[in-house]
């Protein structure tokens, strides 16, 4: 649910980053944080364990510019991945306007990730959304890794809707703002239609 | 799909100001903030220049959103109010009309009795206004498809947003 301000003129957007834990969800956060300029960012709020481990949520304002004269903010925020922390998990995707997956490559995670995309389904329409209504992007994450699967194999099992979907090595930055870009257009044009 | 999502228009907005604005008075507080319970900032009012208010609305409603739950589990249809006492500041946080969410700091030149008494107050006014405003987005968005402002929106416009 966007936030459309006629006095401030300002145009504000939720994106959620979901996945499997330890698929790099943060690790994108965090280098859309290092890569962005000061002016255009704020701060980025991590509530984690000890361990690094994040326990309810990642967050970080970005605004992106102005579009017909509204800025546009979009704020990002990563869910904990962890199996059981789905109570958590759900909160965060109250009023969302975007949803990225990151898909964690590695062969041995494929189980994760089948289980992670259907929490997210189901955790979605209990707050009355359609994941296949809503603007969303996959990521496979970890190409880099010797043990990745085929690509073929992850869009078979991570994409089966075929939506708009980029590899990525979070650590490195490769396909970080592809996908963050992409969803943001498709958010943007969801914005267009008048919702 | 849940509804359309909040739209605030200049009326409302200076209404609601207004609102914040006499109640950083009345209630002796720093700041008083509003967030919608997605953790979107509505508005502000008081001491706010020191103050990280975007960080502030996200975790006020990952607060209450957290509570909520904890609601939920205990079989409560939500716990409305929230109070945090810290040494110097402490932290009011209200549910507004089971929509928006109110949070008034104040120190000791304050005391939660009269935070309570005036949040009670303003917090009335503040539901009548987002009732209207919900009923005005509803309208608009039912009606007419070129309604929308950003109708006009090109692929062009979108693309410049990323242009570096």
């Amino acid at each position: 649910m966007s936030f459309i301000n006629y006095t401030s003129r300002e145009i504000n957007c939720k994106l959620v980053y979901y996945g499997p834990g330890l698929c790099g969800k943060t690790t994108n956060l965090q280098y859309i944080y290092d890569k962005t300029k000061q002016e255009a960012k704020g701060k980025m709020i991590s509530l984690a364990t000890e361990t690094e481990r994040t326990l309810f949520f990642d967050f970080l304002p970005l605004s992106l510019g102005e579009i017909r004269g509204f800025k546009t903010r979009f704020h990002l925020y990563t869910v904990p991945g962890q199996v059981f922390y789905d109570a958590s998990r759900k909160l965060i995707l109250k009023g969302v306007d975007g949803v990225v997956f990151v898909a964690d490559s590695q062969v041995e995670r494929m189980e994760a990730n089948i289980e992670s995309l259907e929490n997210l389904r189901t955790n979605l329409s209990e707050h009355g959304y359609n994941l296949d209504e809503l603007p969303y992007v996959v990521q496979y994450n970890k190409r880099d890794l010797p043990n990745a699967a085929p690509i073929e194999e992850l869009k078979e099992t991570c994409n089966p809707t075929s939506v708009p979907d980029f590899e990525a090595v979070a650590v490195t930055g490769q396909g970080v703002f592809d996908t963050l870009k992409a969803l943001a257009k498709l958010v943007i044009q969801e914005l267009r239609k008048g919702k | 799909m849940p509804g359309p999502g909040m739209v605030m228009y200049e009326d409302e907005f200076h209404k609601i100001t207004q609102i914040l604005e006499r109640l950083v008075k009345d209630a002796n507080a720093k700041v008083v903030f509003l967030v919608d319970k997605n953790g979107q900032l509505i508005a502000e009012e008081g001491e706010t220049q020191e103050l990280d208010s975007t960080s502030l609305a996200s975790l006020t409603a990952g607060n209450i959103a957290a509570t909520g739950g904890l609601a939920k589990l205990l079989g409560e249809k939500e716990f409305s109010i929230l109070f945090h006492e810290g040494e110097r500041d402490n932290l009011h946080i209200s549910i507004v009309g089971m929509r928006v969410i109110l949070v008034v700091i104040f120190d000791n030149r304050s005391s939660l009795g009269l935070v309570r008494l005036r949040v009670k107050k303003a917090s009335e006014e503040l539901a009548a206004i987002f009732d209207e405003l919900m009923r005005k987005a509803e309208a608009e968005s039912s009606g007419s498809e070129g309604a929308s402002p950003f109708a006009e929106i090109t692929d062009d416009d979108i693309d410049n947003l990323f242009s570096e």
